[in-house]
């Protein structure tokens, strides 16, 4: 008896992930295999052309949605990187300071974040109105409506995402060990290389995680930062669901998006070394 | 021990820090020699500064004044990764992303010795370490006793000109630290590197040192081999920190010859070597196990001195007395447990200690 009492404990945790997560995921599954519209109802006829349709129609989105994101987890990690190795063992004691720093912006509503960064970069704005007036940038110049307002806005709203996993994992990086490493002949670029870095890859591995994936399937930041052409996937689901009310097509996409992404996250996980993220994570 | 160009030469090293606005001196001026292949001890309590000294030799610190020489090179400012010294760690602080085989090349991965050679060396210091056949074991995977091993294994493969141990041993229980300290004798004489080994043990550093530096507030006390340290303190703190020590004071009544006669009660007198005019006040030592308890009154010529008993603690192959003399010093005496134990007091007697002059010493 007592040998099932752990899973007696965990039952409530089970029966949230079932009616949270697995009934909506079928019924999801459910709506997309059907057709039909909103005036004359929809019927489960088990059609996977909803899915082909949509693959077809969208693709391009969809691409671009995983470049954006690709493209802003990349920028992430390149930015966020020193700031978490600086944040743990450079900070002293100012250590929790920086932290809360890091988590500041969240106490303002994402949205409302990404429409002031919009206030910010529209092109006769407080920032770039004034350049234009003082004969600094050229009339012409603008960011708002291009990819680089939207990649911009992802890495914005997405980095602390970034930061804070990899902070976690050198934080819990013996400063013996490092010192250890330099005992042992390792410069300090050679240190950082077969030490420090490979004892944060879990931190990395979490952080790109939780950032590539919202940053993929994020609709507001192309919303409000981008243009017609900077349409990513979901604004597409948004529009097939709230403003076409084709149920089928945006369960489609949805699904097809996190095959996508759950693929892709395999292959980066073998690609780093499961074993070792795993087994580093498991210290 | 010393020999012509020292391993290791600390000379008038300080070491400050700076710790909420105030400067805090946390060695105070330490200037010794190690000879090479010794094994030389720091001891002390915790923040005496021998952690502090030690990482000046490996080079994490750099001090404040002084110098700091490997075989008679300055090596002051040199960095850790660029000194021929290697260092294990206090809990041994492995790589745990590597396995057994890695974590000991990885210092002549660094040093870039040819593929052929690391194999061969990891091999045999794998052996002496007696640690072949668990190269692909990861830190986690493997005992306290066993990771000790790897973290010396990996310092010593690199054959460095001094081998520093930061209290190596506490993490381990009692019994795989006392086969430790047998097996890090043995290591040491057969690799031959000198052995700086920093630890607040006084048993661990008098069973396995040549000598040993006594360190308190920042300052060595006194630096001798275990004998001397043990039988004949240099101060007071000395005498306390190692084993169990008796601490009298009294006054001086007269010299005799080389002996100072010292009074302390009406029926006390104590004979110690030493220099000092009568009337002066001096502090002296006598270890436990020297006193010898007796229900009579013992021969003349030796330090006397009557208590009464207030304590006997069994402890297996020794009993320890507590004996309380008039004035309220209280004496520990260590009586051997040996079959013709001759004396049976009880607790409440009143008994005679005795020592031989040459077994106490004044404490400067």
């Amino acid at each position: 008896m007592r040998r099932w009492t752990p899973y007696w404990l965990a039952l409530p945790a089970w029966l949230w992930l079932a009616i949270f997560l697995v009934v909506p995921i079928a019924a999801m599954a459910s709506v997309s295999l059907t057709t039909g519209n909103l005036i004359d109802g929809f019927t489960q006829t088990f059609s996977v052309s909803n899915y082909s349709d949509a693959i077809a129609k969208y693709s391009t989105q969809l691409v671009r949605s995983l470049v954006y994101g690709g493209v802003a987890t990349v920028i992430m990690l390149v930015l966020g990187y020193p700031v978490a190795y600086w944040i743990a063992f450079k900070a002293g004691h100012r250590k929790s300071m920086f932290l809360f720093l890091l988590l500041l912006p969240f106490f303002v509503s994402f949205v409302l974040r990404t429409i002031s960064w919009g206030f910010l970069l529209a092109d006769d704005g407080i920032l770039f109105g004034t350049l234009k007036g003082w004969g600094v940038l050229p009339q012409d110049f603008h960011v708002l409506a291009t990819t680089v307002a939207v990649i911009g806005g992802l890495v914005y709203n997405f980095l602390p995402f970034m930061i804070l996993p990899i902070y976690v994992a050198l934080e819990r990086v013996d400063p013996r060990v490092i010192e250890a490493s330099y005992d042992l002949y390792a410069s300090r670029l050679s240190t950082f290389r077969r030490v420090v870095l490979p004892l944060s890859l879990p931190g990395v591995f979490a952080g790109v995680l939780m950032t590539f994936v919202p940053a993929t399937a994020d609709p507001i930041n192309a919303q409000v930062l981008g243009g017609t052409s900077n349409t990513m996937i979901g604004n597409i689901v948004q529009t097939e669901y709230l403003v076409n009310n084709d149920y089928p097509t945006a369960s489609a996409i949805s699904f097809t998006l996190m095959a996508v992404l759950l693929i892709g996250i395999f292959i980066y996980a073998r690609a780093l070394g499961t074993e070792n993220v795993l087994e580093a994570a498991a210290r | 021990m010393p020999e012509d160009v020292p391993a290791i030469e600390l000379d008038g090293v300080v070491k400050e820090y700076l710790a909420h606005g105030e400067t805090v001196q946390a060695v105070k001026g330490v200037s010794l020699t190690i000879g090479e292949g010794e094994f030389f001890s720091l001891l002390g309590p915790s923040g005496c500064g021998k952690t502090t000294t030690m990482r000046m030799i490996a080079g994490f610190e750099e001090p404040t004044k002084g110098l700091v020489k490997l075989l008679g090179q300055d090596v002051t400012n040199v960095p850790p990764n660029k000194r021929d010294i290697n260092m294990v760690f206090q809990s041994y602080a492995l790589f745990p992303h590597m396995n057994v085989w890695e974590n000991v090349a990885f210092g002549l991965r660094r040093k870039k010795v040819a593929d052929a050679e690391i194999k061969q060396r990891v091999g045999d210091i794998l052996e002496i370490v007696d640690l072949t056949g668990r190269e692909k074991r990861r830190p986690r995977e493997m005992s306290g006793g066993q990771q000790q091993r790897v973290a010396l294994a990996r310092a010593l493969v690199n054959r460095p000109r001094a081998l520093l141990l930061d209290e190596p041993l506490g993490a381990l229980d009692l019994k795989l630290r006392q086969q430790m300290q047998t097996e890090l004798k043995r290591i040491q004489r057969e690799v031959g590197i000198t052995f700086v080994y920093v630890t607040h043990d006084q048993s661990e550093a008098l069973t396995m040192s040549d000598r040993i530096a006594v360190m308190n507030d920042g300052l060595v006390e006194q630096l001798a081999d275990p004998r001397e340290i043990y039988e004949r303190p240099a101060s007071k703190f000395v005498a306390g920190f190692i084993g169990t020590s008796n601490l009298l004071s009294g006054t001086v009544d007269a010299a005799e010859g080389d002996l100072l006669v010292v009074r302390l009660g009406e029926h006390d007198r104590i004979l110690v070597p030493g220099k000092a005019a009568a009337g002066d006040t001096v502090d002296l030592t006598v270890r436990p196990e020297k006193i010898t308890i007796s229900t009579e009154q013992p021969e003349s010529g030796l330090s006397v001195v009557r208590g009464d008993v207030a304590e006997i603690t069994y402890l297996g192959t020794y009993n320890s007395y507590a004996v309380a003399l008039a004035d309220g010093t209280e004496i520990t005496v260590f009586q051997q447990n040996a079959i013709d134990s001759s004396t049976t007091a009880e607790r409440g007697d009143t008994v005679w200690l005795s020592w031989r002059p040459q077994h106490s010493y004044t404490l400067s």
